[in-house]
């Protein structure tokens, strides 16, 4: 399955080779032109059957992860995150480190040894370790460079025939949905641009959209759904299985209010469930792409996902198809 | 001037949703300058054309102004929002709310422990609706609400809302009316989402590629109560940027500025604001870089819904303006 591929895939920011490798394998597709820039961003292009407008359709690669940072005397490893992670979620969980996919444990101080105060607060980042099973620091070393990265050892699964869990849904769900849209044909010009370094500043779409410079773009996010208990309905941001969240705004930028409009067009019409992204909170590559330049018009389609930033996160199918839809039917507009 | 001025505060701005005000300076600088365009982000640029090979100078000032925009609305038809740029939630107690389609809401917080614990995800509006279709059918989420309050002038000193940075479009097109012979080509921008880091200046200035820049805005004073030091007050001239968060000025147009007031008599103030950006930012990073400053407005309470400045202060920054166009660039 694809989308297992893809969640499975290591790419934590910077570090993307492992799932480009994978993009660009399933990108090649009759009629698609595969580019790789700079910074490592994949732009798949595919020519319209009228010269319509060059619409960019964005999803990036990378992944929250760690970067080792030291070695101690003992064999194990100091690491550092790589984008925003919950440093709570860490303890005693598995991970794999480098392009070997060494398989490590981030370890801790045991609760036998903790004081009561330790007990009640959260690890700091240097209480916390990934441990190879190295017996020493040249062994360590040898095995995993100082800046290699790690990600989480999460297998992919499906909970039931709807509801989906894996590492990295953030944002290889947009990843998967941009690969769905190359099977079809289009009057405008699609470049589906799957970036690089999202996670550490919205980096690489920075320079795809320079690049490609497109007369309007779309973002596909996997955002963030806290429809769980202890959070007030008003705050759940999105609510996995209600359909694609589209963005009146966040951090990083208000979206083109025209597109906004064409897409809930499309949805209205074609009877596809969507919802709002009820938080401004958190920032898309749709902030860069839509400064770029003189000013690009800019659209942020989410999948609501559970648990972002963390080794599991929980989607639904059902959203991710209606996601598909909507980006379909909106093309095919133009 | 106190027209013009109680027009664009009292116009509807927030950031991203700038048309209402956009459409009224158009309509009010369209006959001053030789073309008017407005761009992708909705920043409207007037243009006065220059003799062939002229310096081409950019004036910023936005026209966005802070507010809320709408997240979620209940069962009884009470709206949750999050802030439009900086909003303080001390700030909104016992305010009002105007939607772009004139509905008016108040602000209303949960019950609390202590006012320390007052957020903005603890508040809400109220548009008087008694269920969620009632609230619907006025307001919808993502729609965006501005402070409701009229404009006063008393004596010099004048009291109104978004006078950040209205007050500086109003430098802005009477600097255009008053400017005669410029020997540049001189580009008047009213940009947008200034209030949400400084976005619409940045695609304007990528766009018009100017020789130099200016930003036009209000900046803080020192001159209240035991205020926060700053060496600037309402009331005595013109302030000349040095530093803010986002820039450092050129000394180019700085000094072009202190000598074009010192030889003009022009009253001027030196400001160094320590929290805080303009549009100088982004406009002095722009391609290759474009040298760029700042002519500021002393403002008290900003983003406040009474927000204070002085017109003597708000005439010699036009002066200043116009006084520095009509004359040599370095």
């Amino acid at each position: 399955m694809l989308l297992a591929r893809l969640s499975e895939a290591a790419g934590v920011s910077s570090q993307e080779t492992e799932i480009r490798g994978l993009v660009k394998t399933e990108a090649a597709k009759p009629g698609v032109e595969i580019q790789t820039d700079a910074l490592g961003n994949v732009m798949a292009y595919k020519r319209g059957r009228k010269n319509g407008p060059t619409i960019m359709v964005a999803a990036h690669m990378d992944e929250v992860g760690l970067m080792v940072v030291g070695v101690e005397n003992s064999g194990l490893l100091r690491f550092k995150p790589v984008g925003g992670i919950d440093r709570r979620v860490l303890v005693a969980k598995e991970v794999l480190v480098g392009p070997d996919r060494i398989p490590g444990v981030i370890g801790s101080k045991p609760i036998h040894l903790q004081k009561r105060n330790e007990r009640n607060t959260p690890l700091e980042w240097n209480e916390l370790y990934i441990d190879i099973g190295a017996r020493n620091k040249d062994e360590a070393e040898k095995l995993v460079p100082i800046g290699t990265t790690a990600i989480f050892a999460t297998t992919f699964e499906s909970l039931s025939d709807e509801i989906i869990m894996g590492k990295a849904f953030d944002d290889r769900v947009g990843c998967y949905v941009l690969l769905e849209l190359l099977d079809e044909e289009y009057d405008c010009n699609l470049v589906c641009a799957f970036t690089v370094q999202e996670e550490v500043g919205l980096r690489g779409a920075s320079v795809a959209a320079y690049g490609v410079n497109p007369d309007l773009a779309l973002v596909i996010e996997g955002t963030t759904a806290s429809d769980v208990p202890g959070v007030p309905s008003h705050a759940h941001a999105t609510t996995v299985g209600k359909g694609p969240a589209l963005t009146v705004m966040d951090r990083a930028t208000i979206p083109a209010p025209a597109l906004v409009e064409m897409l809930k067009d499309v949805a209205a019409q074609e009877s596809i469930p969507t919802q709002f992204r009820r938080a401004t909170t958190g920032g898309t590559d749709a902030g860069v792409i839509r400064l770029t330049k003189g000013g690009i018009p800019v659209a942020g389609v989410s999948v609501p996902c559970r648990y972002i930033h963390s080794p599991a996160s929980v989607a639904s199918l059902r959203d991710i198809e209606a996601t598909i839809r909507l980006v379909k039917g909106f093309l095919q507009r133009y | 001037m106190e027209k013009m001025v109680k027009q664009l505060v009292e116009a509807y701005g927030p950031a991203g949703e700038e048309q209402q005000v956009a459409s009224h300076i158009k309509d009010v600088i369209e006959p001053l300058v030789d073309r008017v365009s407005v761009d992708e982000l909705g920043n409207v640029i007037a243009i006065k054309e220059g003799p062939a090979g002229a310096k081409k100078i950019m004036l910023a000032a936005h026209m966005d102004e802070i507010g809320v925009i709408v997240t979620d609305i209940d069962d009884a038809g009470f709206l949750r929002f999050a802030n439009i740029g900086g909003v303080s939630p001390f700030t909104l107690i016992g305010q009002r709310v105007r939607f772009a389609d004139g509905t008016v809401g108040v602000f209303g917080y949960e019950k609390l422990d202590g006012m320390k614990d007052l957020k903005l995800n603890k508040m809400y509006v109220d548009i008087g609706a008694t269920s969620r279709e009632e609230a619907e059918a006025k307001v919808g989420i993502g729609d965006k609400g501005v402070y409701h309050r009229e404009f006063i002038g008393q004596g010099q000193r004048v009291i109104a809302k978004s006078l950040d940075n209205r007050i500086g479009c109003a430098v802005l097109i009477e600097a255009a009316r008053r400017l005669e012979n410029s020997p540049h080509e001189v580009y008047f921008v009213f940009t947008a989402q200034e209030e949400v880091g400084l976005r619409g200046a940045r695609t304007a200035a990528y766009s018009l590629d100017p020789d130099y820049g200016i930003a036009v805005d209000v900046t803080d004073t020192g001159d209240t109560p035991e205020a926060r030091r700053m060496a600037v007050s309402l009331g005595k001239g013109a302030a000349i940027k040095v530093k803010d968060s986002t820039i450092i000025s050129h000394p180019l147009i700085k000094d072009l500025l202190v000598n074009t007031a010192k030889t003009k008599g022009i009253p001027y103030q030196m400001e160094v604001l320590e929290r805080g950006g303009t549009d100088a930012g982004p406009i002095h990073l722009t391609r290759s870089g474009v040298p760029t400053g700042a002519v500021s407005i002393p403002c008290r309470y900003i983003h406040t819904p009474s927000e204070m400045v002085d017109l003597r202060d708000v005439e010699n920054c036009i002066q200043l303006l116009v006084a520095t166009l009509e004359g040599p660039l370095p």
